[in-house]
């Protein structure tokens, strides 16, 4: 038990060194490419690992979550259009407007479980993406483009390719070191301990939907954090983030990874993210070998890449 | 007379045509060990969960301390001073017993929308987890988690969980099942133990278990209180033996 | 009037589609407990095959009847390989799995058709409109979309009602080890009702092909809406499902007809066309809302306890 908690540990320390150590990589070797795409993958960990929150540590399978990557994108999307152009207002409005559509999407969803959950989260973001393409006023179906990043008054510039990776690898960290103090919290054990048992929580006198609520609420804003910087990152927002198979992909990648550990989110974006890339250079039908290794993952990779680490070194 | 601690009165739970609970009244002071058996079928869990919160009674009255909880949730009973074991242990099971005891406690210490702190270190959650597995002994399989526990073990943490919510009242269903013979003696001790502290409703199959314990018993059968009394006149009940003790099937039964 | 009429026929026949997608996802839920994206994709795939077997064949129905089969082969084969590693196992496991499966099922489509999409051309005998009322006229083929699927609507509540299979079925949904007691071959029973359900999304899909376009992806939006219709009717229930899936169609289609010139006479024009189709799409998911609230396990559910 202990070393297997050991190489976990290691594989962590390892891939935040070498997400710190990238923008260094990609100097030296002259290689942008490579900056760009981890730069997508660091916000969409963000995302996963705000996912894994509810539904690895809460038991709560949100098949919407990527809705909060539009809610964030068209909050940052929307008042740059209007005029508004300081970071310092778009990211709170960005988090309040995710934090509030959490709290009624939560309300309404968790008074069912398990599939219907699942189903009920998944209508709900496909209405959000239905209300973004009747936005006629902010490109619809054909999205928004934002021609102007963030300002946040000189302390950060979101046009610096190496900047803005750091700025998005530290809200990254930060929500990480975020989830692990919560998890070990009063809270999160209760919320833990409702994943595990409700019946014994309400029995001990825990009223289960308040905290899970709470929960969801958490895990929506942070990801609203990874849609605001998703917006920064392409200078562009559009229905399609929203869209199913967007919420499909994360759930993925905290599968992927491995539910209900702390990095296992991600290591599984960084993996999904990676392989994706990869298989798409070797052919344009990649999707071909991904789905039907998504299947196989499902079958035979229990616990994912972090079951496996702990698998490993144990055996 | 003083207020009882449980004043249950008139309680009626159908189930479609079926009168699982029929005006049921039972009154139980505090200090009491208070037993209820009856054959199977005869409405005890339907009981339990009314008076748990699990359940809503379609109409009568249930009384805390003077409280009417009736209507309340289950968690707000518990608040109050009401818990329970489950008859199919029913345990955090990827939580060590430490844990499962622990979040009992914190369920006692306010609300728990604490967000940073961790819990596992606080001290006053952790001590008062021990005390109550200490109690139940099991403090030695305090980092154990709890799928890895013994039948028996799971049985007794049942009990460490429901006293670390320092109830006034404990409501045990079946506390004896699928117990050895070994292990239900050490229950029985315990529970003889218990009972100086706590007032308890126990529902129970196990009649040499209930009939050392109970200082009253009431008899449920077809949701109906045939007969309620110390274990003495319960014994010598007509009607308690034709419906039920007679029936050595129920008699012999037991772990 | 005539307008009106003609959408509520409209509302009825989308909604009689749905109710052929949602009864297969219900019926697999119910008696496998397998929570199946992939419905969608079988959809698409009954629309594509109808595509090619009428081009091949030259006639409509030949190659809708083939079509049919092919899908059912086809949701067969992919229970046989498959799906049937997947009972018993996490919803969210079935989740993952069967969006792995759209995900190839949408790529195969655009390896074999290309990313195109396809038309489906209606024979001159169904193109031509009805007189159903005096004055009133409606296409005919989409009046015999309604036809078949009230017919398999019927059919499949006979069949579930009266039949020694329909009666398996049921007992499967409320007791499973009952009938492995029976000796009844349940993994072929379980391949036949997923087969079944295919068949029902195939053939949706294929009757819609002609309306719309036949393309990729065709299926997951529909989809998402028999979900609804699911968490509306009450899950594991058919006769839930075809009640709601009625609403949903008739909510659906009525709304984006007519809100728009409601909203016209509260609003202002300009403030109306803007809130009008974003409000018409919510329509079904407030619908939705409103009934978890009032009844989160939904208005029919299967149990009558």
């Amino acid at each position: 038990m202990k070393s297997a908690f050991n190489v976990r540990h290691l594989v962590s320390v390892l891939l935040v060194a070498g997400l710190l150590l990238l923008p260094l990589y990609s100097h030296l070797t002259g290689n942008v490419f490579v900056l760009t795409l981890f730069t997508r993958i660091v916000i969409l960990a963000l995302a996963a690992a705000s996912l894994n929150l509810i539904m690895g540590y809460g038991g709560m399978m949100s098949f919407g979550h990527a809705a909060y990557l539009g809610i964030g994108g068209y909050a940052v999307g929307i008042l740059a259009q209007e005029g508004i152009g300081s970071g310092f207002v778009q990211f709170p409005v960005a988090l309040a407007v995710s934090a509030f559509y959490a709290l009624v999407i939560g309300a309404l969803s968790l008074r069912t479980r398990g599939v219907y959950f699942i189903m009920i989260t998944l209508a709900f973001a496909q209405m959000a993406y239905y209300v973004a393409s009747g936005l006629a006023r902010y490109g619809g179906d054909d999205g928004l483009t934002i021609y102007k990043r963030s300002d946040f008054a000189g302390l950060i510039n979101p046009g610096n390719r190496v900047q803005f990776y750091y700025l998005c690898l530290a809200c990254l960290l930060v929500v990480v070191f975020l989830i692990w103090r919560i998890v070990n919290s009063r809270f999160g054990l209760v919320v833990q301990g409702l994943r595990s048992n409700e019946q014994r929580m309400q029995a001990i006198g825990f009223p289960g939907t308040r905290y899970r609520l709470v929960c969801f609420v958490i895990a929506g804003t942070m990801c609203g954090l990874a849609g605001a910087l998703l917006a920064n990152n392409t200078d562009f927002v559009s229905p399609a983030v929203m869209y199913w198979t967007r919420s499909g992909d994360l759930m993925v990648m905290v599968i992927l990874g491995g539910m209900g550990t702390l990095f296992g989110p991600v290591i599984g974006a960084v993996a999904y993210l990676v392989l994706e890339e990869l298989l798409s250079q070797v052919t344009e039908y990649w999707a071909l070998i991904m789905g039907p290794l998504l299947l196989l993952i499902v079958l035979f990779g229990r616990g994912g890449i972090m079951g496996l680490l702990g698998r490993l070194s144990r055996g | 007379m003083a207020e009882p601690l449980l004043r249950v009165e008139k309680l009626v739970r159908r189930f479609g045509g079926i009168i699982a609970t029929d005006h049921v009244t039972l009154e139980v002071p505090r200090g009491e060990l208070h037993a209820i058996i009856g054959p199977n079928g005869a409405g005890k869990t339907t009981l339990i969960g009314q008076l748990t919160g699990h359940l809503m009674p379609h109409s009568g009255s249930i009384h805390l301390a003077g409280r009417d909880i009736s209507r309340l949730p289950a968690y707000r009973r518990s608040a109050l001073g009401l818990a329970r074991s489950f008859q199919i242990t029913c345990l955090l099971a990827d939580f060590t017993a430490a844990d499962n005891v622990a979040l009992a406690a914190q369920a006692r210490a306010g609300h728990s929308f604490r967000f940073f702190g961790d819990a596992r270190k606080e001290r006053g959650l952790r001590e008062a987890a021990m005390s109550a597995l200490e109690r139940v002994g099991l403090a030695d399989r305090a980092g154990v988690v709890v799928s890895r526990l013994s039948h028996g073990e799971q049985r007794e943490l049942e009990l460490a969980v429901a006293l670390a919510t320092k109830p006034q009242l404990l409501l045990l269903d079946e506390p004896m099942a699928g117990l050895g013979i070994t292990e239900s003696a050490r229950m029985v001790r315990l529970l003889s133990d218990l009972r100086k502290e706590v007032t308890i409703v126990l529902v129970e199959h196990d009649m040499e278990a209930v009939f050392a314990l109970a200082d009253r018993i009431s008899v449920l059968v077809y949701g109906r209180v045939i007969a309620s009394g110390t274990p003495d006149a319960i014994r010598q009940n007509e009607e308690v033996k034709r419906a039920y003790l007679g029936d050595q099937h129920v008699v012999v039964r037991h772990g | 009037m005539l307008l009106l009429v003609e959408q509520i026929l409209n509302g009825l026949q989308f909604g009689l589609l749905l109710f052929l997608l949602a009864a297969g996802l219900t019926l697999v839920f119910g008696i496998m407990d397998l929570v199946n994206l992939a419905h969608g994709s079988l959809y698409m795939m009954g629309a594509y095959f109808a595509a090619t077997f009428v081009a091949w064949t030259g006639s409509f129905v030949l190659g809708a009847v083939l079509a049919l089969g092919a899908t059912l082969l086809l949701g067969m084969a992919l229970e046989f390989t498959a799906l049937r590693h997947l009972y018993g196992r996490d919803h969210l496991d079935h989740v993952l799995a069967t969006f792995g499966l759209i995900l190839f099922f949408n790529e195969a489509v655009r390896l074999i058709w290309g990313p195109a999409g396809l038309a489906l051309p209606l024979p001159p005998w169904l193109s031509v409109p009805v007189q159903i009322l005096p004055g009133i006229y409606y296409p005919a083929y989409r009046l015999a979309i309604i036809v078949v699927a009230l017919l398999v609507a019927l059919l499949l509540y006979l069949g579930v009602m009266r039949t020694r299979i329909g009666m398996l079925v049921r007992a499967g949904a409320s007791n499973r080890e009952m009938i492995g007691a029976l000796g009844i071959n349940i993994k072929l029973l379980y391949t036949l009702v997923f087969g079944l359900g295919a068949a029902l999304a195939g053939l949706a899909g294929l009757m819609q092909a002609p309306i719309l376009t036949v393309q990729i992806g065709m299926g997951e939006n529909i989809l998402i809406l028999a979900f609804v219709v699911i968490v509306i009717g009450g899950i594991g229930s058919i006769r839930g499902a075809f009640l709601a899936a009625i609403f949903v169609g008739l909510i659906d289609t009525l709304g984006r007809a007519f809100l728009p010139n409601l909203l016209r006479q509260v609003l202002s024009s300009a403030a109306a066309s803007t809130a009008a189709p974003a409000l018409s799409s919510m329509l079904i998911y407030l619908l939705m809302a409103i009934v978890l609230v009032v009844r989160p396990e939904g208005l029919f559910p299967a149990s009558r306890r």
